[in-house]
């Protein structure tokens, strides 16, 4: 069975910063790493490999930089790599990324599974692994926690939701996007980074992958960014409460009262 | 779907929500949307709708009405009775070509989150995650969606202006409650499922209720979240009285669940969940950023730790120095006197 997972490269979020004079992101000289969500889809997807047999590809879209976290894929055992890289993507949002992506998934050859990560940490939206499901019209199960069986034609997952969890079973081909809950990801060996650095990774065009050129990029993106700004800023600890327990206790009930965040009502009736 | 000339623009109308049906029962979040929907429709001078896809829910129309729907739209079907994402895309897909909304709100709950991009993807339209706020531009009338990205460093204001309809999920507890007007209604259309919406759709085998209210973060409206300092499992014991005191859940930081003192379910953060909770009282958490980024859109924040020299105890505003062990059961007392968050 073929898996494939599907990786970003995000900027460490501790270095995301924001230009004062344009409000816009400085990615120039960030330090970028594999989305964290990511690591727990390869190591779910090596574990499904090396239950069932098969191959696991990663796959990604990103420039040409972003063959770093492809390496870091295959580090861990994927057997083989594609980064989806070209003008023609450039600008893509959530919606064209997705076509892409799974554009990609057909000229790999089709896969039965596919693994996500529950979201990217730079974006956060956790739309790209549903969107791909829909592109290829297959069966999804987002926010799985564990996989729980695997048959040869289906496979049997638990996914989380707010109050519990529900056990699915999907058809073949299908989609999952997985927790951090699901597994520890492995450390590569030293073998296996060395051998990964020297493996070729294939870089596919928009034309390599058959995409329609009104279907991916900027100009099929429906949504725009017309602004970015800081979020407000916060006061800091516009109230410090340095007292003995009880005294501070009373002082925080009382700050909570003055802000509305005591009902008033319930206050009263206790003095 | 691409808008291909002004005609086509106009023949979308309508603001709708996707109100959110589990169990018979209608989430909380279905009637924040409502509120917000009420507003963007009185902008655009047209209706709200809504549309129900669960089982048994006939009891709370009348409360969709109160709420602000002028329509609802309901499919009411045992196959609805848990949360099947192809089956639901499948009629969502349907109804909103037959019924051309302009905008379209969602709940950003596990479900919504998994539903609406599948459907957004399939009719190639724009969607906008997690939005903090949403209002009609009043020069093209098109939706303009504010959200945090990277992790709340940055607020990104979009725009969907050649594609309808327009989309957006909200999370619940970040849209007021509107008050509901007793005794008004509207018109109800009834929708049901086809033999073609059941076409390749996964099977659900058991749905399991874990029902306890302190896991549930995104729906609290406060969370009492621990991280290193409270050294234990104990410690979490201390929290979840406190929290059940406040009517809160408990969360905790990456190094808390790492440690086993509780499970992933609780974690905030980047691996974790994001929160933009009323109240966030963080104890013991020095707030390294990966935490900060799951919970620094939370309404007010208190911190508490014996070490005030931290970056949470710095980014609260309102900071408490001092021992967590004896403070929370002075704070537990004192709000057992009289007085809930």
């Amino acid at each position: 069975m073929r898996i494939v997972v599907c990786v970003k490269q995000v900027p460490a979020t501790t270095d995301a910063k924001i230009d004062p004079e344009t409000k816009r992101i400085v990615r120039e000289g960030t330090k970028a790493i594999l989305n964290p969500f990511d690591l727990y889809a390869v190591e779910e997807a090596l574990r499904i490999r090396e239950r069932c047999g098969g191959e696991v590809v990663a796959l990604s879209m990103g420039p040409e930089n972003a063959k770093n976290v492809l390496v870091e894929a295959l580090s861990m055992g994927a057997d083989r790599a594609v980064l989806l890289s070209g003008r023609g993507f450039a600008g893509s949002d959530t919606w064209a990324t997705s076509y892409a992506l799974a554009k990609a998934i057909e000229r790999i050859g089709g896969a039965e599974l596919i693994i996500c990560g529950k979201q990217a940490v730079d974006g956060d939206t956790a739309q790209v692994g549903p969107g791909i499901a829909a592109k290829l019209d297959i069966m999804q199960a987002a926010n799985v926690s564990s996989v729980d069986d695997i048959c040869p034609d289906s496979i049997t997952v638990s996914r989380m939701n707010e109050t519990g969890y529900d056990v699915l079973k999907l058809r073949f081909p299908a989609l999952i996007t997985v927790l951090k809950d699901i597994n520890v990801p492995r450390i590569p060996t030293l073998r296996n980074a060395r051998k990964a650095r020297a493996a070729e990774i294939a870089v596919w065009s928009p034309e390599d992958i058959g995409a329609e050129p009104d279907k991916i990029g900027l100009n099929a993106s429906p949504t725009r960014v017309v602004k970015t700004e800081p979020p407000a800023v916060r006061a800091g600890a516009s109230v410090r409460i340095c007292a003995a327990p009880s005294e501070a206790a009373k002082a925080l009930t009382e700050e909570l009262f003055r802000r509305g965040l005591i009902r008033a009502d319930v206050r009263e009736e206790s003095v | 779907m691409k808008i291909i000339d002004e005609f086509d623009r106009r023949s979308y109308r309508n603001v709708w929500t996707v109100s959110e049906c589990a169990g018979g029962d209608i989430h909380p979040v279905s009637y924040e949307l409502l509120g917000k929907a009420r507003e963007l429709a009185a902008a655009g001078g047209c209706e709200v709708w809504t549309v129900v896809l669960g089982s048994g829910f006939s009891e709370h129309l009348d409360a969709l009405y109160a709420y602000g729907a002028d329509v609802i739209v309901a499919v009411d079907d045992a196959r609805m009775r848990a949360f099947n994402d192809e089956l639901e895309c499948h009629v969502l897909e349907r109804l909103v070509e037959k019924y051309r909304p302009e905008i379209v709100l969602c709940a950003a709950t596990s479900r919504g989150r998994a539903l609406i991009p599948r459907l957004a993807s399939r009719i190639h339209t724009g969607l906008t995650a997690d939005c903090t706020g949403l209002a009609i531009d009043p020069d093209s009338g098109n939706l303009l969606q504010t959200r945090p990205a990277f992790g709340g460093n940055i607020m990104a204001t979009i725009k969907c202006t050649d594609y309808r309809p327009q989309m957006a999920t909200v999370r619940p507890k970040v849209m007021p409650m509107p008050s509901p007007e007793p005794g008004r209604t509207g018109r109800l259309i009834r929708e049901s499922i086809l033999a073609s919406d059941t076409l390749n759709i996964k099977e659900i085998l058991q749905t399991v209720e874990r029902r306890e209210p302190t896991v549930n973060l995104s729906e609290a409206r406060i969370i009492v979240a621990g991280g290193r300092a409270m050294k234990g499992p104990d410690g979490f014991r201390l929290l979840e009285a406190f929290a059940k005191q406040l009517g809160g859940a408990v969360g905790a930081s990456r190094a808390a669940v790492d440690n086993g003192w509780i499970a992933y379910p609780h974690q905030i953060g980047q691996t974790g969940a994001t929160v933009q909770t009323d109240v966030y009282i963080a104890c013991g958490i020095s707030g390294q950023i990966q935490h900060l980024v799951g919970m620094q859109s939370c309404k007010t924040i208190v911190a508490i730790d014996i070490d005030d020299t931290t970056p949470m105890m710095k980014l609260a505003d309102v900071s408490v120095k001092g021992d967590l062990f004896e403070i929370i059961p002075e704070l537990i007392k004192e709000l057992n006197k009289g007085g809930s968050l």
